[in-house]
């Protein structure tokens, strides 16, 4: 096989009547000196076969380095010096230099391709085979098959491949092409899209009867698959039928003929409809006025008449067929990492909203207690976290120094609240929410008046800056990494505090029967107040985790609390995992959505809250409801 | 007699704990009934039940002479058949004023556009005026019902349920926080009461539920565990056993 | 009847028709004009924010419901008479404009236009779907009424109908609000995305007019709601209909042992005041003359619940002076006409620590003075709160304070 095309090869780059370099270019002076990119192909490929010296002059013919001496020869000019294109030496004298435009550079590249995939040199080689990769046609396929035999056993990979890809594209037997597609299933490469895509090109075509050999993607029937409007218009493009007139067109010419008030004989005043207007342009496409324009029947006959279809520019039935196999392959693929890639941002949304409602799952969920100004919290954290950057130059050191002073800053915060509000307002949660809401404009009013309205930049360190990815399509950046990190992390802690500390029995026991509690020997006012400090300085903790990637603005935290009560309510009061299940369900949910409407955030999450409001419908009390004899009712 | 209300086979459970257990129970149209057991017995849960505010996982509550089932309605259509119900602790409204609960409380329609053109007249202004003087208010009417001492938020309770006009009335220890010369005036009421309608009294005051002198239905773990008058009950080494032994 | 029991309806009235009256004679229209349009401008916006506040005190002062979406409504009001005054006016401009062409306008041509000129700033030239009526007055003000009230009828019922009440029913009525603002955010939802509707203040078929007079018709007209609506509401609160929502708020499970429907008598009030509130937006917004979806934000309708509860929640007059007494002096202070105050070190500019004062006097109001400004009044009337020792008057979160109530 490959032999024959080595054959094919000869003959094609050193035809019988081969001539050496000089002759030809002699030849072909005039052409040489002012190339036509219609006509210089012949010349072209007589230089490439002409031998020794071809594929220098070529080259630096393409690089606009070939010059015509005062005596005429050719010569290549070499920064201030020139030689003889032919011979080699040295010429003096002026050397004016030929000036190729990019139509024929592009030919003389082509031209040159061959000769440099077989080059000697593997650099050349390779840039050679780049180029190809890039723009190849149907010429230089059996160049790329003549040089298949690469020494070197990556490039013969390459070649081997782009062999296959340049058949699909450029071999005349169908069957061969087939072979090629069918040789690909698997892949989901660009390039393997980029050679079938072309393939499946169709265009729609109007006719009074389908040829025979079309090869049709799909018959389209007037009114469903396209408008009237569009067939039509599809007709008169073909120059099958006679242009309708636009309505402005109408108004236009009506206008152009108005004589005495009337245009036709109607009155200017009556044509304030398309009827009127229709009879007075027809009254002047009969005087002569106006050429006439095709009417309602014209058109119905017209449609009639035509049948209309989609057309593959491919001819052949067979290399569509396979072409849209493989492809249909390739999309499944692509939606599958496509889907692993949703995933990822989805987990990574639901670890943000479940460590900007994980405080409030602790002040809320457990003690009961709803805190308005749990965003402005977040929002303290976040400048807390700017503010140690502007001391502390190192970004790493500063956000090490940062992560426990946003705690303590909110916490402190928190057991402020507690103490002067919440503690007042125990068995008041609508006033606690009232309350708490006037300290949260105060908090965001304060924080525009110290640190200004424009935002202010919380810069992640380096190592945070990167993204960690699998294969082309799935990639995530480090920073949602980190955040997930630290939403499981708080996860583990809470359970912790909850589950294993002396701290979380007083806690729980608190929130149970305070009553009770008191009666044992715990402080309840002392142990709620801890309780919401240490809510509050988690919200500090996910104030800086938020600000590395969002504005940190003192709006920053109002964004966040609709979406933290939410992802509360929605998992169940009072439960932590169950937190964590609401943000789950609301970030894959958003996700989800805005994979149906990519364009709209908006939109998404509108239609998540709807849902949310749907679903609170059916499980009032949340994903994992509360459980117990007391809480019905 | 037929039955006004008809409790076959219910039960039901909290994560796990029965507190109810294939009940069953039926009351006549004019009948008094106490109900005694000891704690979790069951019968706040009972009363729950009948009155709509907790579903149970299986059974039947049958009502009136067409025997329907008051398992689909809600609360506020419950108490429209005709079940009113008397809370141990007092619940009144205390920011109104005693006409204002009585007037709420009296037989009429109950929509929401029916009560907005709603008006006093003087038919409903004397009932609140009889009724007030029934339970010992007269005097009060135009106090705040946050006003008043522990036993008249009592008496005004009974008050509100008796302008129900309800056929059923279900009492939750309404011997609690009075004084033995209530306690004597409840007795007396319960029993008139139960004359025209059907009244069931829980009660874990013995002394008091020997006063009602009716039959007595014991519930333990959800269940009926002895019915008949208190002497038969109090014979019944089961009851013993759950009262004085363990 | 209505008056013995309340005769504050009398007072409220007199004071409401000598302030208009006042008003009207120092206006530039009709009287001396002592007051500039705009300040007349402002007292009308103001008496529509206290006509919100009433709705808001009926369903939350009353029935116990904080709803955190009345000020939902309240703009939903305000687009839907938008809708109207906007295509009414581009459908002049553009007539006109046509009417200068050789060949008269067909009807499609004249409402090309008119998308053209509404929908441009979007992208868009046709007509949504949702402006089909926004040429008809009669359509667009039964609107006012039907969309807002057809709105909180459905998210009432299937908020109630689960029994969400409380915090969650507050939350959940903040994220519907929510969800209609980030919904009339985008601009291809068909009300204008950001740009929202603008030039109300020019009252189709009135253009002559100078806005001195129609700032003084809708000072009149938003007198004359906020009124009608006292007596509605007053009428509302006291009879035996007001005896059940008091009920409700107190304890509404033993209201639903009386026999009482809880979810329909809520449902009920919701959308009435949801409707009060359509109509207040309706006159407001074309004083205001531009409305957008940052009206919508949650946090207006938390404002609504403050000037309430600074009022005095429970009163009528209560929300109608925390509202009127909030909204002036946050005017008067953001308007940067307050007096900066030098404190050596650092001078307190007013227009950006209002805010602070606001927050810092609502928590103090919320902790210390559960009856707002309405105390004053009280202690006028010589009126107490009963001695409870800090009980509330019923078991449910809405019930009324110790301190809010009357002995």
């Amino acid at each position: 096989m490959r032999r024959i095309f080595l054959c094919l090869l000869l003959i094609f780059a050193a035809p019988a009547w081969a001539q050496d370099l000089q002759t030809v270019l002699d030849a072909n002076r005039d052409q040489i000196e002012k190339p036509s990119r219609q006509t210089i192909g012949p010349v072209i490929n007589e230089i490439a076969a002409s031998g020794d010296g071809a594929v220098a002059f070529l080259e630096a013919w393409a690089d606009r380095r070939i010059g015509m001496a005062e005596d005429g020869r050719f010569a290549i000019i070499d920064g201030e010096a020139a030689i003889d294109a032919v011979t080699g030496a040295a010429v003096t004298g002026d050397v004016k230099a030929l000036r190729p435009n990019s139509g024929v550079r592009g030919l003389i590249a082509a031209a040159l391709v061959p000769a440099l995939l077989a080059d000697p040199d593997i650099s050349r080689r390779r840039a050679a085979l780049d180029a190809l990769g890039r723009d190849a046609t149907a010429e230089h396929l059996p160049a790329l098959r003549a040089s298949l035999d690469d020494p070197d056993p990556g490039l013969a990979a390459r070649k081997a491949r782009l062999e296959r890809l340049l058949t699909i594209r450029f071999d005349p037997d169908p069957a061969a092409r087939v072979a090629a597609i069918k040789g690909f299933s698997g892949d989901t490469s660009t390039d393997l899209q980029a050679a079938l895509n072309p393939l499946l090109a169709s265009s729609r075509i109007a006719a009074t009867e389908l040829p025979a050999d079309a090869n049709v993607l799909q018959q389209l029937s007037v009114g469903s698959d396209l408008t009237r409007d569009e067939a039509y218009r599809l007709l008169v493009d073909a120059g099958l039928a006679r242009p309708r007139l636009s309505d402005a067109e109408q108004k236009a010419a009506l206008a152009a003929n108005l004589v005495d008030g009337q245009v036709g004989n109607i009155p200017v005043a009556n044509l304030d409809s398309p009827d009127a207007r229709d009879r007075a342009y027809r009254a002047l496409a009969a005087a002569g006025t106006v050429p006439p324009a095709a009417s309602a029947e014209d058109v119905d006959a017209a449609l009639d008449s035509y049948v209309f279809a989609d057309v593959y520019v491919e001819p052949s039935a067979e290399v569509t067929d396979a072409a849209r196999a493989t492809l249909n392959g390739l999309v499944f693929r692509e939606r599958a990492q496509q889907g692993v890639d949703l995933t990822l941002d989805a987990l990574s949304l639901a670890s943000i909203y479940f460590l900007a409602a994980i405080g409030l799952a602790i002040t809320f969920g457990v003690m009961g207690v709803i805190n308005m100004a749990h965003g402005e919290f977040i929002m303290m954290g976040a400048y807390t976290g700017y503010v140690a950057q502007t001391f502390i130059a190192n970004k790493t050191a500063s956000l090490i120094v940062a992560l426990p002073a946003a705690f303590i800053v909110t916490a402190l915060a928190g057991i402020v609240l507690y103490r002067l509000v919440i503690r007042h307002l125990m068995h008041r949660p609508l006033e606690t929410l009232l309350a708490t809401f006037g300290v949260s404009i105060a908090l965001q009013q304060l924080a525009k008046n110290i640190f200004g309205t424009q935002a202010r930049p919380l810069t992640a360190p380096d190592w945070l800056g990167g993204s960690i990815g699998w294969g082309e399509i799935v990639s995530i950046s480090t920073i949602r990494v980190a955040i997930f990190v630290l939403a499981l992390l708080f996860l583990c802690m809470f359970l912790y505090i909850t589950k294993r500390t002396r701290m979380g029995l007083n806690m729980r026991a608190v929130t149970q029967n305070p009553g009770m509690a008191a009666s044992m020997g715990i402080n309840p006012d002392r142990v709620a107040m801890l309780t919401f400090g240490l809510g509050s300085g988690i919200a500090g903790i996910a104030g800086v985790a938020i600000g590395l990637f969002a504005q940190v603005t003192s709006e920053l935290g109002q964004g966040y609390i609709v979406q933290s009560f939410m992802t509360v309510v929605v998992g169940g009061v009072g439960n932590i995992l169950g937190t964590l299940a609401g943000a789950a369900m609301i970030g894959g949910l958003q996700k989800g959505i805005e994979v149906l409407n990519p364009a709209n955030t908006l939109a998404a999450q509108t239609w998540m809250i709807l849902f949310i409001i749907i679903f609170i419908q059916f499980r009032p009390r949340g994903i994992f409801p509360t459980r117990g004899r007391f809480v019905e009712g | 007699m037929s039955d006004l209300l008809e409790v076959s086979g219910i039960s039901k459970s909290f994560d796990g704990f029965k507190a109810i257990n294939n009940l069953s129970f039926s009351i006549a149209e004019a009948e008094l009934r106490a109900i005694i057991g000891p704690n979790g017995a069951g019968k706040t849960t009972f009363m729950d039940i009948v009155t709509g505010k907790t579903r149970p996982d299986e059974g039947q509550v049958r009502w009136g002479e067409l025997s329907r089932s008051l398992l689909r309605m809600s609360e506020a259509q419950i108490a429209r058949e005709g079940i009113g119900r008397k809370f141990q602790r007092p619940t009144v409204f205390e920011d109104q004023s005693v006409a204002d609960n009585l007037t709420m409380a009296l037989k009429a329609p109950r929509g929401a556009f029916s009560v907005l053109f709603w008006k006093a007249g003087k038919a409903s202004r004397a009932r609140v005026e009889e009724l007030a003087a029934e339970v010992g208010l007269a005097e009060h009417l135009n106090r705040k019902a946050g006003e008043l001492s522990h036993g008249q938020k009592q008496w005004l309770e009974i008050g509100m349920l008796l302008a129900q006009e309800p056929r059923l009335l279900l009492v939750d220890e309404p011997a609690a926080g009075m004084t033995l010369a209530e306690r004597e005036q409840t007795t007396t009421l319960l029993k008139r009461l139960a004359e025209t309608r059907a009244v069931v009294v829980v009660e874990h005051d013995m002394e008091f539920v020997r006063r009602l002198n009716c039959k007595v239905t014991v519930l333990h773990q959800g269940a009926v565990l002895a019915e008949g008058s208190l002497d038969h009950v109090s014979a019944n080494p089961d009851v013993i056993e759950v009262y004085l032994g363990r | 009847m209505l008056i013995r029991k309340y005769p504050s309806v009398l007072i409220f009235l007199a004071v409401l028709a000598v302030f208009t009256l006042i008003v009207t004679i120092m206006s530039q229209a009709y009287g001396t004009g002592a007051i500039p349009t705009s300040t007349i401008k402002l007292f009308g916006k103001t008496l529509c924010l206290a006509l919100a506040a009433l709705a808001m005190d009926v369903v939350w002062g009353y029935a116990g419901i904080l709803s955190l979406g009345h000020m939902a409504f309240f703009a939903l009001g305000g687009y839907m008479i938008g809708m109207w005054l906007m295509y009414a006016r581009t459908e002049e401009i553009v007539t006109a404009t046509l009417a200068n062409a050789p060949i008269p306008p067909t009807p499609i041509e004249v409402q090309e236009g008119i998308a053209g000129q509404i929908f441009g700033v979007v992208g868009s030239t046709d007509l949504p779907l949702a402006w089909s009526f926004a040429g008809s007055l009669q359509i667009q003000l039964l609107l006012v009424l039907l969309v807002p009230g057809i709105f909180a009828l459905l998210f009432g019922w299937l908020a109630f109908r689960s029994r969400v009440n409380g915090v969650y029913l507050s939350i959940l009525t903040q994220a519907m609000t929510l969800a209609l603002a980030l919904w009339l955010f985008q601009n291809d939802s068909g009300f204008r995305g950001n740009n929202g509707l603008s030039g109300l203040q020019n009252i189709p078929g009135l253009t002559d007019l100078p806005q001195s007079t129609i700032s003084i018709w809708f000072l009149w007209a938003s007198a004359l709601a906020l009124g009608v609506t006292y007596v509605l509401a007053s009428w509302l609160v006291s009879g035996k209909f007001g005896s059940v929502i008091r009920a409700i708020r107190d304890d509404e499970a033993r209201v639903r042992f009386l026999g009482y429907s809880v979810e329909g008598y809520k449902l009920f009030i919701f959308t009435l005041t949801a409707m009060i509130c359509a109509i207040a937006g309706a006159l407001y917004y074309p004083q205001a003359g531009i409305i957008n979806p940052a009206e919508l934000a949650p946090i207006a309708s938390i404002y609504l619940a403050v000037w309430v509860a600074i009022g005095g929640r429970g009163r009528l007059y209560g929300a109608v002076i925390g509202a009127i007494f909030v909204s002036l002096l946050s005017s008067w202070f953001t308007g940067g006409k307050a007096p900066d105050v030098n404190l050596g070190f650092y001078t307190i500019n007013w227009v950006d620590w209002w805010q602070v004062l606001l927050g810092v006097a609502f928590v103090l109001v919320t902790l210390f003075a559960p009856r707002g400004l309405s105390s004053i009044i009280d202690a006028v009337a010589g009126l107490r709160h009963p001695m409870r020792r800090g009980k509330d008057l019923g078991p449910d979160l809405g019930a009324l304070r110790e301190k809010e109530a009357e002995a």
